[in-house]
């Protein structure tokens, strides 16, 4: 009985049509592709992105050179060097990212007791060469600046929830 | 001795203890700041609370409370830990906690103990306190908000460093530690300040934001750039010697390490030899090893085994001068000399240059004599110690010498070898005391020994130790003190054969290898002689050399090493020697292979047996059994040809004596900032 009912259905295409009707279905619903790069879809303020190091408004950078995302970071990304400027003050002579290394979790993040390395929105930092992923403080700096706006929105975003 | 339960677990303490002492011999950790092992007990930190039966109703401060017998204490009930929290939320009060930018961060015992006893958060609101921070010289950084008034700086800069600088100035919240004058401290142990500090309130000016703890690579070493061979922690980052620190040795130097140990270290990354060297047409031109040795071997061809020399230098390991001794023997050479300064140093019995009673021992001595030495600048943690014997009392320290502060009452009975007649005769005061007491001891520094008649100066201070009772079967008072950390080692392989090193200047030899010796006058070399300087740094031996082998530094080689003491300790190597520089011993090898005379061990293991067998003190690591004197015959010399020159200072510059040290932008800041006291010292 099972062997005639299976040879009916495969003789009668029933698998084809169920699947030519899934597709007309979808014919007619409302469209989920963007279209790229012209169209973006929307990011969680928590989104971690491409590093960046912030400043305060008045331009100083908040780097104090602790160094805990470097101990914290379990990809062993992060380099830094400090040395005492020449105010006195704490701060990185050496703030490098080694991208090919990075898992993006964001526990440098979670780590700075400043806010000053954050994982931007930015996602879109894909290079031609390998050496171009090795960010140093400069990269980063710029980073910070660049989308500053956008950070400062996020992290008010988040900060409910934290 | 009195028996007290602590948290249910029952020991005997020592009369006399206090309730902490107790509750560590019960395994008890009681959190603390103020309270030291080797401090005086301030009981100012409240943090060590216990609870104690059957008595008032309160918590105690455990360091400053002793034990009774019978005591039942408590280290874990509600109301001790209430307190404990109390205690911590008004330290918190006016402490920055500005962790993330202080140097303390990660190895801070007041970040420990809030974690461990503190609460969850702080119920204060108010504004905090601010201090303004006093100059303590180029060591030591101070950022006195963070401090937490535990006065350990105070007590261990007038106890122990004996140069009571530190104080506190006012009360309450407006009370600030510092220097009442600003100045930097005036010891040499001032390093030690930022070990006892609990908090980050002082911290290491050099290392000011280099590292953090946890990125520290930690190796067991020795110190090299003294005789006391204290012992040491490197911590290096990379390739980069970051920090030393002091490692706990009861027998050396305690917990404590001198400044230029401790600091120097920045010396190691500059002016160093990093390829071989050799000399054309009179300048020095770079060149590569197997050229280097094939200069050497070209200019030994013909020479008589006779004319050819070497002197091992003041840092060396004992690894390096057998195998230069082994490879001098293969050239029939005899001419070893290790005493750069010329000090007349017997090397026949090994207690006639020795410090046979032990830097530990010192706290049983009851007399000291102290010829031509300034313990403070040449051997910093043995004048600690001797402080310590003075501060327990009932201690007359007699000193014949150039006057100077030693941080502890010194009766000065003269200047010169000439004045040690009268203690001979027994006709000078300070003879009777030596007489008179049971346990005298007698310190010979090599500024006695330097000169003409240093011979009869060593034996006119044995006869005086043997004359006073220092040596008896189970006392050993006669020490040589020296100050250059191969020099035992060295005279125990017998380095010290043949012609002596004045002999071998003005063309006495036609070949000389400096094994790292820098620190006698090169201008005596003869112009003709060829000099092969193997070393580290390019000092005075390196500018004279005609060919330079590049050796390592002490950090950088696994070496064995014996201290004034006699005690044979091994430092471990922390970094790899930079460039093309090697091994000290593995460049002899090398050498000894190429003029086919190849010395017979190839691993530094078969080098130690070697050493072993060529004197077996070096197989007692570590250890130095307590001997007394069975033989009271002295070392050679007239003990009556005694001139009346004064002793010169063996240490000029306590900052700067060895070429580490005298490449050290930090000793050369140290240096700036004493300078003056050290002019007065001079003079």
């Amino acid at each position: 009985m099972a062997l005639i009912d299976r040879t009916a259905r495969s003789m009668l295409l029933s698998e084809l049509v169920s699947g030519m009707a899934l597709t007309l279905k979808y014919f007619f619903k409302a469209k989920k592709t963007i279209n790229y790069p012209y169209e973006k879809g929307p990011i969680s303020p928590r989104f971690k992105g491409e590093h960046a190091l912030r400043r305060y408004p008045n331009g100083e950078e908040r780097c104090i050179a602790c160094k805990l995302c470097e101990a914290v970071c379990p990809a062993q990304a992060i380099t830094i060097e400090a040395e005492p400027r020449d105010d006195g003050s704490r701060r990185t002579t050496r703030y490098d990212i080694d991208m090919t290394k990075c898992i993006y979790c964001g526990l440098c993040e979670e780590a700075c007791p400043v806010d000053a390395i954050v994982e931007g929105p930015n996602f879109e930092f894909a290079t031609e060469t390998r050496e171009e992923l090795m960010y140093d403080k400069n990269k980063l700096l710029d980073n910070g600046d660049r989308w500053e706006a956008e950070i400062a929105r996020r992290l008010e975003l988040d900060a409910p929830y934290r | 001795m009195p028996k007290v339960t602590v948290d249910g677990i029952e020991v005997e303490v020592p009369a006399g203890s206090n309730v902490l002492q107790a509750c560590e011999a019960a395994g008890k950790e009681i959190p603390r700041f103020c309270y030291h092992e080797r401090l005086s007990v301030a009981g100012n930190c409240r943090m060590c609370l216990v609870e104690i039966e059957k008595a008032p109703p309160k918590p105690f401060a455990s360091c400053a409370y002793p034990v009774n017998d019978g005591m039942v204490v408590h280290t874990d009930t509600p109301m001790v830990k209430a307190a404990r929290r109390g205690v911590m939320e008004f330290l918190l009060i006016n402490h920055p906690l500005d962790c993330p930018i202080c140097d303390q961060g990660g190895e801070c015992d007041l970040q420990d103990q809030a974690v461990g006893y503190g609460g969850d958060h702080s119920r204060y609101h108010e504004a905090k306190r601010a201090v303004v921070n006093p100059d303590l010289g180029p060591l030591v950084k101070t950022i006195m908000t963070r401090c937490i008034h535990c006065t350990r700086c105070i007590r261990f800069s007038t106890e122990i460093a004996g140069v009571p600088e530190m104080g506190a100035t006012a009360r309450g919240e407006s009370m600030a530690v510092g220097t009442y004058i600003e100045k930097a401290l005036s010891s040499e142990l001032s390093g030690n300040l930022i070990d006892i500090c609990p908090v980050g309130a002082l911290t290491s000016k050099p290392y000011a934001f280099v590292a953090r703890p946890w990125e520290l690579k930690k190796t067991d070493s020795i110190d090299v750039l003294d005789a006391v061979g204290a012992n040491i922690r490197v911590d290096t980052r990379g390739a980069e010697v970051l920090r030393i620190l002091p490692r706990l040795n009861e027998d050396v130097n305690e917990e404590w390490l001198g400044d230029k140990s401790r600091f120097a270290l920045d010396g190691l990354k500059r002016r160093r030899l990093d390829t071989p060297w050799v000399r054309q047409n009179g300048k020095l031109v770079r060149t590569s090893w197997p050229e280097a040795f094939a200069a050497i071997e070209a200019k030994l061809a013909g020479v008589a085994g006779d004319r050819v020399g070497a002197v091992a230098g003041d840092l060396c390991d004992a690894e390096s001068m057998l195998a230069l001794k082994d490879v001098m023997a293969s050239l029939g050479s005899h001419n070893l000399d290790c005493r750069q300064d010329g000090a007349s140093l017997d090397a026949s019995r090994r207690d006639f240059y020795c410090f046979n009673t032990s830097i530990a021992a010192i706290e049983e001595a009851d007399a000291l004599l102290i010829v031509g030495s300034n313990p403070r600048h040449e051997a910093p943690l043995i004048n600690a110690r001797i402080r310590k014997r003075v501060l327990a009392g009932k201690f007359p320290v007699g000193l014949i010498g150039a006057e100077a502060d030693l941080t502890y009452k010194v009766a000065h009975l003269g200047t010169s070898a000439a004045d040690l007649a009268g203690l001979l005769e027994g006709t000078h005061e300070f003879a009777a005391t030596l007489h008179n007491a049971k346990r005298p001891m007698i310190i010979v520094g090599l500024g006695a020994l330097r000169g003409d008649d240093g011979a009869a100066v060593l034996a006119a201070c044995w006869k005086l130790a043997s004359a006073t009772g220092m040596l008896t079967s189970e006392w050993h008072g006669f020490n040589v003190l020296h100050t250059a950390a191969a020099r035992v080692g060295a005279l125990d392989l017998g380095f010290a054969t043949g012609k002596k090193l004045a002999q071998m200047m003005n063309g006495g030899v036609e070949v000389l290898w400096l094994l790292g010796a820098d620190e006698f006058d090169t201008s005596k070399i003869s112009s003709n002689t060829f000099v092969i300087y193997q070393g580290h740094h390019g000092d005075r031996g390196a500018a004279r050399a005609d060919v330079i082998l590049p050796g390592s530094a002490y950090t950088e080689k696994n070496g064995t090493y014996v201290s004034t003491e006699g005690r044979v300790q091994r430092g471990e190597l922390a970094v790899f020697p930079p460039g093309e520089a090697k091994e000290d011993w593995k460049i002899l090898r090398a050498f000894s292979a190429m003029i086919q005379k190849p010395l017979p061990y190839d691993t530094i293991e078969a080098l130690r047996v070697r050493l072993e067998q060529v004197n077996p003190i070096f197989a007692t690591l570590d250890v130095l059994p307590r001997f007394g004197c069975g033989d009271l015959t002295g070392p050679a010399g007239d003990a009556t040809a005694l001139s009346s020159t004064p002793f010169l200072p063996v240490v000029a510059n306590y900052y700067m004596t060895d070429p580490i040290s005298r490449a050290s932008a930090t000793m050369a800041a140290c240096t700036e900032a004493h300078a003056p006291a050290h002019a007065v010292a001079a003079e």
